[in-house]
C-alpha cells in the first residue's frame, strides 16, 4: 500500500521507523510539527537522509561557522562556502572550483567501489558548479604497512582510484600516503576534484521561474547505495527481498566520462537555469537543496524517475545514491536543445517534473501525493546540536611525555636510511604509477613534486589565452593533531599552503576534509572544535579563506577514534606557468640553501615514531608569520627567476628533504649543517621551513630578498656528484637512497 | 599548398583527443576533430586514433569502436594507404579493426602503469617515423591497463623479419608485450599502432620530461608538404 499523504492525515498514530532510520524522537516531533501532521514514509526518507548528520553537518555546524566570522577578506572569492563547490578569481577572466571529501566508510567494506565512487562524486559537484574538472588528488590513510588488513584494503583502494580517475581522463597530480596503527579500522579516503571555467560561467544548484521543467540525466536509479533506508525497507515492505540491499554504490566512470563532455556543451549552450549533482541522498537532496533556493515549489513525479529495477518503491528511489546522475532546471524554450546535446552523447534524460511557485515541494506516485513539503524545512532548517566537549583525560600526560627523553642515535647515516625507507617516507611510486598523470596534457608538476601544477589552456572552447597556472597540495598530520589539535591543523593549512608556495604559486584558497571519531565523545568534539578554532585562525592570518569542505564523523573502532585528521587543501595560482618551480635538485653547481630556522622539535615526529614508536610531548610550533614571510620569499623569487629548484622540508626534517631533492633528478650534493647539533638539524621538524637552490650569480639577489622579509636563509653547500654528502656527518651515494626509499611498498605489495 | 590536415578521432570515452589535436598544432599541422558516428573522414591527409577507454573498456579494449560509423570509413581508406596512427587505445582498436595483427592484453602484472619509458625506435620506414633513425633511443610515457602485445608465433615471426617491429621497450618491459614490443606497422608502413604516448612528449613544459614525441608529428606532415 502507498502511503500518502491522505493515508497518512488519516492515520495519524500508525507508528513509524524514525529510530531505525537513525532519527531522534524529538527530531520526529520536529518534522510532525513542520508538517502538522505524521510524515509519509517517502517524507520520512527525506527528512531522515537530510537531517542526518552527513547531510546537514547539525554536530559541526555550530563550530565551523568560525570559517565565515574569521574569513580574512579575500578579493579571489567568488563562491563560498555552502555551495557544491567554493569559487575562486584566478584571473584574466578565469575561475578554479575545488573541494576535498571523504568516502571512508564505503572504502572500508568495499575498497575498490568505496574509493571509486568517491572520486566520481567529488567530480560531479565540481561540474555542478559549471566548471571542467581537469585533476584529482587523493589523501589516503591506512593501518601500519605490515598490518594484514592493510593489504586487503589499499590495494583496492588505490584500484579504484586508479580505474575510475584513469578512465574518466582527469588526470592524477598527487596527495598523500600516510600509515598509522589508528587507522587500521578505518581508513581515510579523501578525495579532491578541481575545475576551471570562465568567471561568467558559474552555475549555481538552484531552481527558479516556475514552469521550468526539472531534468534528470545520467545513470538511471538502481537499487545501491540505500545505507539508511535498508531498515526502512525491512519494516514496511513485506517482500525479504527488499532488505538486503548493497549499501555501497558502484561506479560506472565511462558513463561519467560522458556526463562530462554532456554537460559542457549543455553550459557551452547556455540552456541550464540551475544543477545540481546527485549525491548523499540522491533525489531526495537534489530536489529539496534546488527548490529551497529557488522559487520554493517543485512538482516531480517519482514514477518518471528511470530505474535500473522496476521493483523500486518511491522510498527507495528517494535514498539510492546510484552513481553518475545530475539534475538540472531547463526552461521550456530551451528543453529541446537540452534533450538533443544529451542525446548526442548517449546520456539518458528525463523529464519528472517543473518549478512551481506554490512554496511546496510535492512529489507523486501512481497519481497519489505521497510528498508535500516545504522544501527549505527539509534543506535548511536541520537539528543543530551544541555537542559538549571537554579536552581528553589523558592530554595533559599526553603532552608531557616529552620526546626529550628518548634515546639519540649514534650512527645518523643509518637513522637517515631507517626514515627513508619508513612505510611513511619511502616512495610512493608503486601507487602514484598506477594513476594516469598526463591526460588532457596540462600537468607541468606532479608527484613526487610537493603540488600539482596544471597549465591553463585549452580548457573550454571561446577561452582566452593565459599563461596562468594553478597549483594544489593536501596536507594533514594525524599525530601532530592528536598532540595539540589546535597546532596539528594549522600545522596542516602551514604545509599545504608552503607546499604550494615551493612551486612559486600564490596560495589562495582552501578546502578541508575534517576526519574526527564520533561527535558524540566529549573528547573527540574537542578535538574538534580545537582544530576548527586552530585552522580558521590560521586562514585568517594566513589570507586565504576556506571555500568549503567536508565534515567525516564516527571514524572509530568500537570506542576507539582515529587520531584527529583534519586534511587540508590549499590553491594556488602562478601568474606565468613557465616561471614554475621544479622539484628538488635539477642540476649541479647550485648552491642549496635552507629557509627558515631550525628548533629541536621531536613531538610527533617521524623519527620518534619509526625508532622509539613513540607520541607524545607538544608538535613543531606553528609560526604563521614566519609560513607567510617564507611563501613571499619563494613566490617572488619565482617570478623573478632566482630559483631553480625546491623542496619543502617537513616530515623527517631536513635529512629527508636533501635525500628526497637528490632523488628527484639524481643530483648529490654536498651540504654543512649550519647548528652545532646534527641530529637536530638533520632530524628535527621544525615547520616554515625549505630547501631552495639557486645559480651562483643569483645568490646575492636572493639572500637580499630573504633579508628584505626576514626569512633566514642558510647557505648549505652545492649541488652535483652522485653523492649526498653531509660534511662531518654522512656520505649516502643517491643509488643507495634510492634503493631503499624505492623498495618497501613493493616489498610489500607485490609478495 | 596548406597544412597538412590530420583527423583525430573521438569515440565516447576517448581521453587524449584534445592532447592528440594539439600536438598537432604544434608541430604545424591542422588537427580535424573526427566524430565517431559520423561516416565522413572529411578529406584528412592522415588519422590519429587517440588513446582513452572507448566504450568505458568495458568489452575488450576497442571491440565495441571498431564497429562505429566512422570505422566504416577508415578501414577502406587504411588499407588504400591512407596514414593511421593508433596510440594506447588506438593501437587497441587498430588491432579489433584487424588492420594490424595481434592483440593488446592486460598487462602481467595486472596493474595499470603510468611512467616514462626508454623505447628503442626499430624502423623509420613508416609514415608516422620518417624523422627517426633505427637505433634511436627515445623517452616517451606508457600509461595503460591493457598493453601486453601478443601474437601467435608465425605473426611474430614475420613482423620481425618484415620490419615491422617499429618500437621496442628499453630498460624493462612495462607490461609483458613478446619481443618487448611497444609498437608495429602494417606491410605497407602507413598505419602504425603502439601503446606508448607520443602526443604527451611535445612540449618542454608539460608531460613527460622529454620532447621526443614531436618525430611522429613532423613525421607525417612533411610527407604531405613535400607532395
Amino acid at each position: 500500500m502507498i502511503d500518502s499523504v491522505k493515508r497518512a492525515a488519516d492515520n495519524p498514530d500508525e507508528p513509524q521507523p524514525y529510530a531505525e532510520l537513525g532519527m531522534k524522537a524529538d527530531e520526529y516531533d520536529r518534522v510532525r510539527a513542520i508538517l502538522g501532521r505524521r510524515p509519509t514514509s517517502s517524507e520520512l526518507a527525506i527528512y531522515s537522509v537530510m537531517w542526518s548528520e552527513h547531510c546537514s553537518y547539525k554536530s559541526s555546524k555550530v563550530h565551523l561557522r568560525q570559517f565565515g566570522t574569521k574569513a580574512p577578506e579575500s578579493e579571489a572569492l567568488l563562491v563560498g562556502m555552502g555551495e557544491n563547490a567554493g569559487v575562486v578569481d584566478i584571473g584574466d577572466g578565469w575561475a578554479a572550483t575545488f573541494k576535498i571529501e571523504s568516502h571512508n566508510h564505503p572504502s572500508y567494506v568495499e575498497p575498490h567501489q568505496g574509493a571509486a565512487t568517491g572520486v566520481g562524486g567529488i567530480v560531479r559537484d565540481i561540474m555542478s558548479m559549471g566548471a571542467r574538472p581537469v585533476a584529482v588528488m587523493d589523501a589516503l590513510r591506512f593501518g601500519a604497512l605490515d598490518a594484514p588488513d592493510t593489504r586487503r584494503v589499499l590495494p583496492g583502494v588505490v584500484e579504484g582510484i586508479s580505474s575510475y580517475g584513469n578512465c574518466l581522463g582527469l588526470p592524477n597530480i598527487g596527495g598523500e600516503l600516510v600509515f598509522d596503527p589508528c587507522y587500521i579500522g578505518n581508513p581515510l579516503v579523501n578525495a579532491l576534484c578541481v575545475g576551471l571555467l570562465r568567471k561568467d560561467q558559474i552555475k549555481l544548484a538552484t531552481a527558479p521561474g516556475p514552469g521550468n521543467k526539472v531534468v534528470l540525466f545520467g545513470a538511471r536509479t538502481g537499487p545501491d547505495g540505500i545505507g539508511g533506508a535498508s531498515v526502512l525497507a525491512s519494516a514496511t515492505f513485506e517482500d525479504e527481498s527488499h532488505a538486503k540491499r548493497p549499501a555501497v554504490q558502484v561506479g560506472d566512470p565511462f558513463m561519467e566520462k560522458l556526463l562530462i563532455e554532456c554537460c559542457l556543451e549543455l553550459f557551452e549552450a547556455d540552456v541550464v537555469v540551475g544543477i545540481q549533482d546527485l549525491g548523499a541522498a540522491g533525489v531526495s537532496c537534489a530536489t529539496t537543496e534546488l527548490a529551497a533556493k529557488g522559487t520554493g515549489g517543485m512538482r516531480v513525479d517519482l514514477g518518471l524517475v528511470p530505474l535500473r529495477d522496476p521493483s523500486l518503491l518511491p522510498e527507495e528511489i528517494l535514498m539510492s545514491e546510484s552513481q553518475e546522475r545530475m539534475m538540472a532546471v531547463v526552461t521550456p524554450d530551451d528543453i529541446d536543445a537540452f534533450m538533443a546535446i544529451c542525446s548526442r552523447w548517449d546520456v539518458p534524460a528525463t523529464v519528472i517534473g517543473e518549478v512551481t511557485d506554490t512554496g511546496r515541494l510535492v512529489m507523486t506516485w501512481k497519481d497519489e501525493v505521497i510528498v508535500d513539503i516545504p522544501p527549505g524545512t527539509a534543506a535548511d532548517d536541520g537539528p543543530v546540536y551544541e555537542r559538549p566537549f571537554h579536552e581528553p583525560a589523558g592530554q595533559v600526560a599526553l603532552n608531557a611525555d616529552d620526546p626529550v627523553r628518548l634515546a639519540r642515535p649514534a650512527d645518523l647515516r643509518a637513522t637517515l636510511l631507517e626514515l627513508l625507507g619508513s612505510s611513511n617516507l619511502a616512495s610512493k611510486e608503486w601507487v602514484t604509477s598506477q594513476y594516469d598523470r598526463y591526460v588532457r596534457g596540462n600537468t607541468v608538476l606532479a608527484m613526487p613534486a610537493d603540488a600539482g601544477v596544471l597549465r591553463i589552456g585549452e580548457v573550454m572552447p571561446g577561452a582566452e589565452e593565459t599563461d596562468r597556472g594553478i597549483a594544489l597540495a593536501t596536507d594533514g598530520n594525524g599525530r601532530y593533531a592528536k598532540l595539540d589539535p589546535y597546532a596539528g591543523a594549522q600545522l596542516a593549512l602551514a604545509e599545504a599552503y608552503r607546499n604550494v608556495a615551493v612551486t612559486g604559486a600564490r596560495p589562495l584558497a582552501v578546502t578541508n576534509c575534517l576526519n574526527f571519531g564520533s561527535p558524540e565523545d566529549p573528547e573527540v568534539m574537542w578535538q574538534f572544535a580545537e582544530a576548527v578554532r586552530g585552522l580558521a585562525d590560521a586562514c585568517k592570518t594566513l589570507g586565504v579563506p576556506v571555500t568549503g569542505g567536508n565534515v567525516s564523523f564516527y571514524n572509530q573502532t568500537g570506542s576507539t577514534p582515529i587520531h584527529p585528521t583534519p586534511v587540508v587543501g590549499v590553491l594556488g595560482v602562478l601568474d606565468d606557468v613557465h616561471k614554475r618551480v621544479r622539484h628538488g635538485f635539477t642540476a649541479s653547481d647550485l648552491k642549496i640553501i635552507l629557509l627558515g630556522d631550525t628548533g629541536e622539535e621531536f613531538g610527533g615526529s617521524e623519527w620518534a615514531h619509526v625508532t622509539h614508536g613513540h607520541l607524545g610531548g607538544l608538535p613543531p610550533r606553528a609560526d604563521l608569520e614566519a609560513e607567510r614571510s617564507l611563501a613571499t620569499v619563494l613566490v617572488e623569487a619565482a617570478g623573478r627567476g632566482l630559483i631553480e629548484g625546491s623542496h619543502d622540508v617537513s616530515d623527517g626534517g631536513l635529512a629527508i628533504a636533501l635525500a628526497e631533492a637528490s632523488l628527484a633528478h639524481g643530483v648529490g650534493g654536498t651540504v654543512q649543517l649550519p647548528g652545532d647539533d646534527p641530529f637536530v638539524g638533520l632530524f628535527s621538524e621544525s615547520a616554515s621551513r625549505a630547501v631552495v637552490t639557486v645559480r651562483p650569480e643569483s645568490f646575492e639577489a636572493f639572500a637580499e630578498l630573504c633579508a628584505r622579509h626576514e626569512v633566514p636563509c642558510y647557505g648549505l653547500g652545492t649541488t652535483g656528484g652522485s653523492t649526498l654528502r653531509v660534511e662531518g656527518v654522512l656520505d649516502i651515494p643517491v643509488d643507495e637512497l634510492r634503493a631503499t626509499h624505492e623498495a618497501t611498498l613493493p616489498a610489500t605489495f607485490n609478495s | 599548398m596548406g597544412a597538412a590536415r590530420v583527423g583525430v578521432v573521438t569515440f565516447p570515452g576517448t581521453l587524449d583527443d584534445q592532447d592528440a589535436a594539439r600536438a598537432v598544432r604544434h608541430a604545424g599541422g591542422e588537427a580535424v576533430p573526427l566524430w565517431h558516428a559520423d561516416r565522413d573522414l572529411k578529406g584528412v591527409d592522415a588519422v590519429f586514433l587517440p588513446g582513452g577507454f572507448s566504450y568505458g573498456d568495458y568489452l575488450r579494449c576497442g571491440a565495441i569502436s571498431r564497429f562505429a560509423p566512422l570505422m566504416e570509413e577508415l578501414i577502406p581508406a587504411a588499407h588504400a594507404g591512407l596514414p593511421v596512427l593508433g596510440t594506447c587505445n588506438g593501437f587497441q582498436i587498430l588491432c579489433e579493426a584487424h588492420l594490424l595483427p595481434g592483440a593488446l592484453t592486460r598487462n602481467e602484472n595486472l596493474h595499470y602503469v603510468c611512467r616514462d619509458q626508454r623505447v628503442l625506435v626499430e624502423s623509420n620506414a613508416t609514415a608516422w617515423t620518417g624523422d627517426y633513425t633505427p637505433g634511436q633511443e627515445i623517452l616517451l610515457p606508457v600509461k595503460h591497463g591493457e598493453g601486453r602485445y601478443v601474437a601467435d608465433a608465425a605473426t611474430v615471426t614475420a613482423l620481425e623479419s618484415g620490419d615491422q617491429i617499429v618500437f621496442r621497450y628499453l630498460g624493462g618491459n612495462p607490461n609483458g608485450s613478446v619481443n618487448d614490443i611497444a609498437g608495429i606497422s602494417n606491410e605497407a608502413g602507413n598505419v602504425v599502432g603502439l601503446m606508448p604516448h607520443p602526443e604527451h612528449a611535445v612540449e618542454d613544459l608539460t608531460g613527460a620530461p622529454s620532447v621526443d614525441g614531436r618525430g611522429f608529428f613532423t613525421s607525417i606532415l612533411k610527407r604531405f608538404v613535400s607532395l
